[in-house]
């Protein structure tokens, strides 16, 4: 039951909501539901109990947040608020430490929006391990300044306020190198790539390589979706299987008599075996009717292909910019969705037989088509430019969004998610139709040596048939 | 290197083609002076471009070839011809050697006579005219 649980965390620290999710099976998380319904089910039950505990995550992390903030102001305030009488004056050291203070925090609070109020790109099933550290690293820093400043200046009244203005200032030089350590654990660390990931869908065989840095086996799972919308071709389920004319019924033809054999137990393997064996050696003809069905679609997706690209040019012939020295009547002016569909109609039949025979028909309709007619009238592209999105099948953010754009993906893993990534790990993500197999290779070690060539040592000689009389 | 031994390998034989194919001609070495001169000219080698040699068959072969000979002079009266390939010189193997080893072979001063085993394109078809007759 490996759901991604629906969690984010966008603030500093990620919390326990990692605790309550249906995920947790041991250390390992299997997929084993065959049955889309209740799965489909299962998941919108998840991400409604699932959506508190995010919620809990990100209040915590704010909480934190504003805690580690304002306690260096409460340091500072607080002897002025309960002894002010009894403090030392304390000139422009103070003033100094309280510029330095003002700006620290300024540039704590900048740093942190940009570093981790973000839109979330993906809920992960397991807590974020660095997240998670850095919270906790915070909260410590925090409770133990506090419990250094309860016992030390407010139970003994301290008088030297220029020694508490510095003790606060030492709290927010801490913090800014806790946001240091943030920033190179969550930015930094996985940026030089140390992995090659090889993303293979398991229906049609399309795959990919992709150069990763050290990441936990979920954050690489997330790079590799992110990826995976733009680089592999969209999946088509009516292009997968061979037609049913070119895989004949191998086995028909044989049956298995066992003469004078009572005991069957161990016969059906060997049965089974005898029947494969024979079969493949039985000739037959099928990869011919494979290698003619082919080239016969080849053949017809070409000549379908062929009218389509007239006909479009043909079409966009029809229609032209309005320049502004034209003078037209302006029932003739039209905008780009009237233009579209003035010449949508020559173009329509060979459009429909073309993508009827790539088997496109399910990924663009009408609407869609004339929208990207209408897009590209707008922005003067030929009709080359109009088709190329039909041609090739492109990749799957292209399409449109409610059809092929699914969010919700099944982590399978034997290791547990929050390991980083190791040399030969393997794991998989699942849709319920298809799956990407993803393998994991080190990148090796490279020596490099050198060699330097002097410019003066190119030097050549001409390859002559020398004569000499003796 | 191989070649640079004393004693001549007089029992090496040429094994690619036959004997009836291949000539032995002796030449008798002309005294010019200080020279002693044979009276042809010489081209190929393994240092040198084999694709440029006019009278070759197969345009990967290094061997010694004989581009020209001087009318009258030794190589003609002994029957050398323009286009022989010269295979071995008083025992020596010529189609490894470079173009200088060859020419040194050749020009020895202490010896007066070279015995050259050498072999023809017309000789090969004149067999195989004669065989298919």
């Amino acid at each position: 039951m490996g759901v991604m649980a629906p969690a984010s965390t966008p603030g500093l620290e990620d919390d326990n909501w990692g605790e309550t999710t249906t995920v947790v099976t041991g250390t390992s998380e299997h997929s084993i539901s065959h049955d889309d319904i209740t799965r489909i089910t299962k998941d919108m039950e998840d991400s409604a109990h699932l959506d508190c505990s995010r919620h809990l995550g990100v209040a915590l992390a704010g909480a934190l947040a504003l805690l580690a903030f304002l306690t260096p102001l409460a340091f500072m305030l607080l002897p002025q608020l309960l002894w002010r009488e009894e403090l030392e004056p304390c000139g422009t050291p103070c003033e100094g430490l309280f510029i330095s203070v003002a700006f620290k925090l300024l540039i704590l609070l900048l740093g942190s929006w940009a570093l981790f109020f973000r839109r979330p790109k993906a809920f992960f099933p397991r807590v974020f391990v660095f997240r998670a550290l850095l919270m906790v690293l915070v909260f410590l820093l925090v409770v133990s300044y506090w419990l250094f400043y309860g016992v030390r200046i407010l139970d003994s009244r301290d008088r030297n306020y220029q020694g508490i203005v510095q003790y606060a200032v030492s709290l927010v030089d801490a913090l800014l190198f806790v946001h240091y350590l943030a920033v190179v654990l969550l930015e930094l660390r996985q940026l030089q790539p140390q992995f090659t990931l090889k993303a293979v869908r398991s229906t049609d065989g399309a795959s990919r390589f992709y150069n990763v840095g050290h990441l936990s086996i979920q954050r690489a799972a997330i790079w590799i979706l992110e990826n995976y919308y733009h680089d592999f071709p969209v999946y088509n389920p009516a292009l997968l299987n061979l037609p049913k004319s070119v895989l004949s019924k191998k086995m028909s033809g044989f049956k298995v008599y066992s003469l004078g054999e009572e005991n069957t137990t161990n016969n059906s393997t060997g049965q089974s075996r005898a029947v494969i064996a024979a079969a493949a050696r039985r000739r037959d003809n099928s990869h011919n009717e494979y290698y003619y069905e082919e080239a016969e679609h080849e053949r017809r997706v070409r000549k379908r292909r062929a009218r389509l690209v007239v006909a479009v040019e043909e079409a966009f012939t029809h229609i032209k910019r309005l320049q502004d020295e034209d003078q037209k009547n302006p029932r003739e002016i039209m905008d780009p969705r009237e233009a579209a569909q003035a010449i949508f109609a020559s173009m329509a039949r060979a459009m429909q037989k073309y993508l009827r025979t790539t088997k496109q028909q399910p990924y663009h309709t009408m609407e869609s088509i004339l929208q990207h007619l209408e897009f590209c009238i707008t922005h003067d592209m030929t009709p080359k430019a109009f088709l190329e999105r039909y041609l090739s099948a492109g990749p799957t953010i292209q399409y449109h969004k409610d059809r092929w754009l699914a969010k919700q993906w099944t982590l399978v893993s034997e290791e547990p998610v929050t390991n980083g990534l190791k040399d030969g790990v393997v794991f998989v993500l699942k849709r319920h139709d298809f799956s990407l197999v993803i393998s994991t290779k080190k990148i090796p070690f490279f020596k490099l040596s050198e060699e330097f060539v002097d410019p003066k040592s190119h030097k050549f000689v001409m390859r002559l048939q020398s004569e000499t009389s003796v | 290197m191989l070649c640079d031994s004393s004693v001549p390998p007089t029992a090496f034989r040429s094994v690619s083609q036959p004997s009836y194919l291949q000539q032995r001609i002796e030449i008798h070495k002309l005294r010019q002076g200080d020279n002693l001169i044979l009276g042809f000219s010489i081209g190929g080698g393994i240092d040198q471009d084999p694709t440029q040699n006019p009278f070759s068959e197969d345009k990967t072969d290094k061997g010694i070839y004989v581009t020209r000979v001087t009318e009258g002079g030794p190589a003609e009266i002994a029957g050398l011809q323009i286009g022989d390939k010269i295979m071995q010189v008083n025992g020596w193997d010529m189609t490894m050697v470079t173009h200088d080893q060859a020419r040194k072979r050749l020009t020895k001063r202490n010896e007066e006579v070279v015995r050259l085993l050498v072999t023809r394109q017309s000789l090969q078809k004149a067999v195989q005219q004669s065989m298919m007759s």
